[in-house]
């Protein structure tokens, strides 16, 4: 049977893991590699390095980031932030990332999507949608979550994969860093909505979350970071946990 | 030497990171004429059958004397079905055709309509050896291992292991010196690594 994977994400800046609330008051995590080899050790099922200054100076450092972690770790490695172009999701693969996640650029222009999928293969391209609860419906945000798009984040999740997306990084807005739980109701709806895997994010802060999310959250994936890096749970705990309670993982 | 063949379909790094990590010594063949000097071939690739379309006659007929040869094969992911002799996927396309049989779509056996499969086939999932052989030599039972892929390759007396997502699939093949695994090794952590290493321990 189909595990179901837990994603570690690594938020780098300028080569260092970091992680705050709002993106304000940022906590060095660490140096990617070893981070990424501690979670290795502990049973991580892929990774995820996401560049949160995404300029033209940083995108050196992070290929740096992407070959280091990338050559001694043999799981799926994603990389986002910042890829607007089929030239930086390239450097990206080059480097040696697996899939290349994009959002905001995929959102402007979504043949992007189709352009990456006929390169790379469906596998290699991730689509991630920030989503925020308004009036009833769940509204896709761009721009890290700054500017308001005007689509509907179902609707584009099956755009999405209707345009050659193999996954779907569905993050909301509302429960980001907020450790009360994923919003469920937004996975499941997204979930159903597309036949591609859906990867859940935001508001892990509890094992229970990520049952919740596995069970009523129909998500095939759940990415954390925070509740990581600062080592209030193991990823070993978190997969013995859900095991207990049927959900299958890799252990 | 091993020959890593390139015909752009998929991450040739990762495929070369691992086997340096397993101490292989490996080239990419620019021409097919240059398989002559390999101990031992590896067809790598993911996603669409229709990219194997660049493997024409002049790769097949070589590989094909490689394989009389005695030299071993090892196809991961699309490059194991390409060693079918074709696909669903690209009927207009024509595979190795060294094991016999025609690739299909996942879920197109599915058991019943109430499963909730999604393809492609992405993730984590176990496999059950059913019989020992060289390509899966020190696998655990029930290891895991990272696939990406919505086609799968018939089963047949050549299947070594199999996985199950919505129908049973062959996961690893051999037929003597040619192995297949749908499954990616270089992305499935030390148990990937250990499928690597026996396909090299193969070449010599």
């Amino acid at each position: 049977m189909l595990s179901k994977r837990i994603i570690a994400c690594l938020d780098v800046r300028d080569g260092h893991v970091v992680k705050g609330v709002n993106f304000e008051d940022l906590q060095s995590a660490g140096d990617p590699a070893s981070l990424a080899r501690r979670y290795n050790a502990e049973g991580i099922d892929e990774l995820v390095i996401l560049d949160i200054t995404a300029t033209l100076e940083t995108r050196r450092a992070l290929a740096d980031t992407i070959r280091a972690v990338a050559c001694e770790l043999f799981i799926p490695l994603a990389v986002g932030g910042g890829i607007r172009t089929e030239s930086d999701a390239a450097a990206a693969v080059e480097a040696g990332a697996d899939k290349v996640s994009v959002n905001t650029a995929a959102l402007a222009q979504p043949d992007l999507i189709t352009a990456l999928a006929e390169r790379y293969g469906s596998q290699a391209v991730v689509v991630a949608i920030d989503a925020k609860r308004e009036g009833g419906a769940f509204r896709v945000y761009a721009r890290s979550g700054k500017t308001p798009a005007d689509r509907d984040a179902i609707e584009w999740a099956a755009e999405a994969e209707s345009r050659g997306a193999g996954e779907i990084l569905l993050t909301s807005i509302d429960r980001d860093g907020t450790k009360r739980g994923f919003d469920c109701a937004l996975t499941s709806a997204v979930s159903s909505a597309v036949s591609i895997p859906v990867i859940a994010s935001g508001g892990a802060g509890t094992l229970d979350h990520f049952v919740e999310v596995f069970t009523s959250g129909r998500a095939d994936a759940a990415l954390a970071a925070s509740i990581f890096h600062f080592a209030e749970t193991s990823v070993r705990a978190l997969k013995y946990h859900l095991r207990q309670r049927g959900i299958p993982v890799r252990v | 030497m091993i020959a890593l063949v390139d015909y752009g379909a998929g991450n040739l790094t990762s495929v070369k990171k691992a086997l340096a990590c397993v101490g292989a010594h490996v080239f990419v063949p620019a021409h097919p004429d240059d398989l002559a000097s390999a101990d031992a071939v590896i067809v790598p690739g993911v996603g669409h059958f229709g990219a194997t379309r660049a493997l024409d006659a002049a790769w097949i007929n070589r590989v094909l004397q490689m394989v009389g040869e005695g030299r071993p094969l090892l196809g991961i992911c699309l490059g194991m079905q390409w060693l079918f002799e074709g696909s669903d996927e690209a009927p207009e396309v024509r595979g190795l055709g060294i094991l016999s049989g025609t690739c299909y779509r996942l879920g197109a056996k599915a058991r019943s309509a109430t499963d909730t499969i999604k393809i492609p086939h992405v993730g984590w999932n176990s496999i059950a050896i059913e019989r020992d052989a060289p390509i899966v030599a020190g696998v655990p039972a029930g290891a895991q291992m990272y696939f990406t892929h919505s086609y799968v390759v018939p089963t047949t007396a050549d299947t070594i292991a199999v996985s199950d997502h919505g129908e049973p699939f062959a996961a690893v093949v051999q037929h003597g010196q040619v192995a297949g695994v749908q499954f990616h090794p270089e992305k499935s952590g030390d148990v990937g690594l250990t499928i690597l290493r026996n396909f090299v321990a193969l070449a010599g």
